[in-house]
């Protein structure tokens, strides 16, 4: 299932403006890989690189090469809507649809790609899911009740069983737990620690105890200044990161003397 | 802490006739300005007693002798800041009474001059070899009908396909050249659309044709505008996330669209619809020329001349024959008829609104 990922000399533009350049480094599969550094310095622009979402945004191009097992993401005859479906995402926001349930949110991935799914085969595809997202116990006597009604951490919960019912090789979480109080936050990390037995997982976030207790490799992102592209500063084993970086920007970062 | 207590406690000794250092000024008792109000009407009357008896100038006395009186008592007694407050208050209100005037004039008059003959006949029988009294409006308002149904189908889709396009897809010039001709169109006056549909048709079958679908070409023009604007403005505001989290899952565009953008605009989408059905289900000018009117019942919009209930009116207040009451009093209720049916529409998309709105409860 889980797949690794290389990325080698990435530039991502918005328009003719670069925003990140000359990403170089590979994912390890069945880990998950941590993505740090100050806002706007283009770590969710990467992050959005790796499934090509970010071409959603009119304007917004690749140059470089983002290879997974040996497969170019941006080759001429590969369609963004497969890399999707192999490649989930699971955004800063809960956002699960509004007008439906729990139960559809959960099967939507199938539901809206039209495949032919028994009645049962759905059922436990649904109960997977959510079991699979720690949300099964709190839920299952109100599967039909719509998912807005749950709260903030449910949806987040709710939205990473709608990722993973659609068995994805790899999993991208932009900052998933900004908008989480810290128990619903300390849930979405036991699930992370579980998922990547399976998944591949890569994870944006500000929060620097959350880097080193999830993560086994940390990337470090920085801007020269504003105005200027993003780059990746140092990508190492997460313990090295925070223990003993070899960059002094890094260091200066994690420890809090930064800018 | 112990400084401003100290400071407090010598205030009334320094500033005596202020006790109070958050307002110098007591408040008006709730009545105050309703009486000065009375006081005013009474004015207004003995002034009007004196010079002769008009109803619409006793309201304006009343209402400018009030506002000035309380006005003037509250700067007075509450000062300045209250007194701007309360003559706000009263200029408010009274914009209000005067928007509410024509409104309520008009209902009140239609309703009354209408019920004469809001009756079963009305509703079952249309004018064929009716003279005199009886008759009915059975044939205009089915033709009033048939036709806003035609121009719905036409316009619905066309409208929705265009502000999907102009919010999903559109980008650069084609994007703004139609939003740009959208706005012109909603500016068309309605005969001139009227008109339009006309030179089509007869372009095709000769001049002289009258037939319930050039009415529905016609209102199509005026309709689509109105579809397209109401239903962007509803597509806008379904969040990106939304797209951005199907997507995410590998579903193409087209079908996020279909299944997750317009779901859950749906009830815009269908206020927005029906808004524009009340909007041109009244429009008469369009269809005097292109539908015509006839006094006997017609279903078929692809064969001649049509009834509809705004041209009905017209044509029986205009042409009542002898005597006039009879045909003038239909006219009234056709009238009624009418106002009926837009607002009939405007509580169904309130009710749409509501049913199909995102249920959020638990």
């Amino acid at each position: 299932m889980a797949k690794r990922i290389d990325v080698s000399d990435l530039d991502i533009y918005y328009g003719n403006f670069k925003a990140v350049e000359g990403v170089n480094l590979s994912i390890e599969p069945r880990s998950i890989t941590a993505l740090i550094g100050p806002s706007g310095c283009g770590k969710s622009t990467f992050l959005r690189s790796l499934n090509r979402m970010h071409e959603v945004i009119p304007g917004a191009r690749v140059e470089g090469k983002v290879v997974i097992e040996g497969q170019d993401l941006y080759g001429s005859d590969v369609d963004p809507v497969d890399v999707r479906r192999q490649i989930g995402m699971v955004f800063q926001r809960p956002n699960p649809f509004p007008t439906m349930s729990i139960y559809d949110n959960v099967a939507a991935g199938l539901r809206l790609n039209a495949k032919k799914t028994s009645k049962s085969d759905m059922d436990d595809l649904v109960e997977r899911s959510l079991k699979g997202a720690n949300l099964w116990t709190e839920v299952k006597d109100r599967l039909s009740r719509p998912g807005s009604g749950l709260s903030g951490g449910q949806q987040q919960r709710l939205c990473i069983a709608r990722a993973i019912a659609v068995q994805p090789e790899v999993l991208l979480m932009d900052e998933p737990c900004s908008a989480l109080d810290p128990i619903s936050t300390l849930a979405v990390e036991d699930l992370m620690m579980e998922l990547k037995e399976q998944f591949t997982i890569v994870i944006v976030t500000h929060n620097m105890q959350q880097a080193a207790r999830v993560s086994e490799t940390t990337g470090f992102f920085n801007l020269n200044g504003v105005g200027q592209p993003g780059r990746l500063i140092e990508y190492n084993p997460t313990e090295k990161i925070f223990s003993n970086p070899d960059e002094k920007a890094t260091e200066d970062y994690i420890s809090g003397r930064f800018g | 802490m112990s400084t401003s207590i100290e400071q407090s406690s010598a205030a009334p000794d320094t500033s005596a006739p202020s006790p109070n250092p958050l307002g110098g000024h007591e408040k008006q008792a709730p009545w105050v300005p309703w009486a000065m109000f009375g006081a005013a009407a009474v004015v207004a009357l003995g002034f009007l007693l004196l010079t002769g008896w008009n109803v619409v100038l006793f309201v304006i006395y009343t209402v400018v002798l009030g506002t000035l009186g309380t006005y003037v008592l509250s700067r007075v007694t509450e000062g300045s800041r209250k007194a701007v407050d309360r003559l706000v208050t009263c200029l408010v209100v009274s914009a209000f009474g005067i928007a509410m005037v024509p409104l309520v004039s008009l209902v009140y008059e239609v309703v009354r001059r209408g019920a004469e003959r809001f009756d079963g006949e009305f509703f079952t029988a249309s004018l064929q070899g009716v003279i005199g009294p009886g008759g009915g409006a059975y044939h205009a308002l089915m033709g009033t009908l048939i036709i806003t149904l035609l121009t719905t189908l036409i316009s619905v889709p066309i409208g929705l396909m265009t502000a999907i396009y102009l919010v999903e897809y559109g980008s650069g010039r084609l994007k703004r050249s139609i939003t740009f001709l959208v706005d012109v169109m909603t500016g068309i006056p309605s005969i001139v659309a009227g008109l339009f549909a006309y030179a089509l048709f007869v372009l095709i079958f000769g001049p002289g044709v009258r037939l319930g679908i050039m009415g529905a070409v016609a209102l199509s023009v005026l309709m689509i505008p109105v579809v397209v604007r109401s239903a962007e403005e509803v597509l806008k505001l379904v969040p990106n996330e939304l797209r951005e989290a199907a997507y995410a899952l590998g579903v193409p565009k087209w079908r996020t669209i279909l299944k997750v953008v317009i779901p859950t605009a749906i009830a815009g989408l269908a206020t927005g619809v029906t808004l524009a059905i009340a909007r041109v289900i009244g429009e008469t000018a369009p269809l005097l020329i292109t539908v015509g009117i006839t006094n006997a019942l017609n279903f078929n919009a692809f064969d001649g001349r049509m009834a509809t209930l705004p041209v009905y009116a017209y044509y029986q207040l205009t042409q009542p024959g002898v005597p006039p009451e009879n045909a003038i009093d239909r006219a009234w209720t056709a009238a009624l008829v009418l106002i009926m049916l837009v607002m009939g529409l405007n509580v169904v998309a309130r009710l749409i609104s509501r049913l199909f709105a995102p249920k959020t409860s638990r």
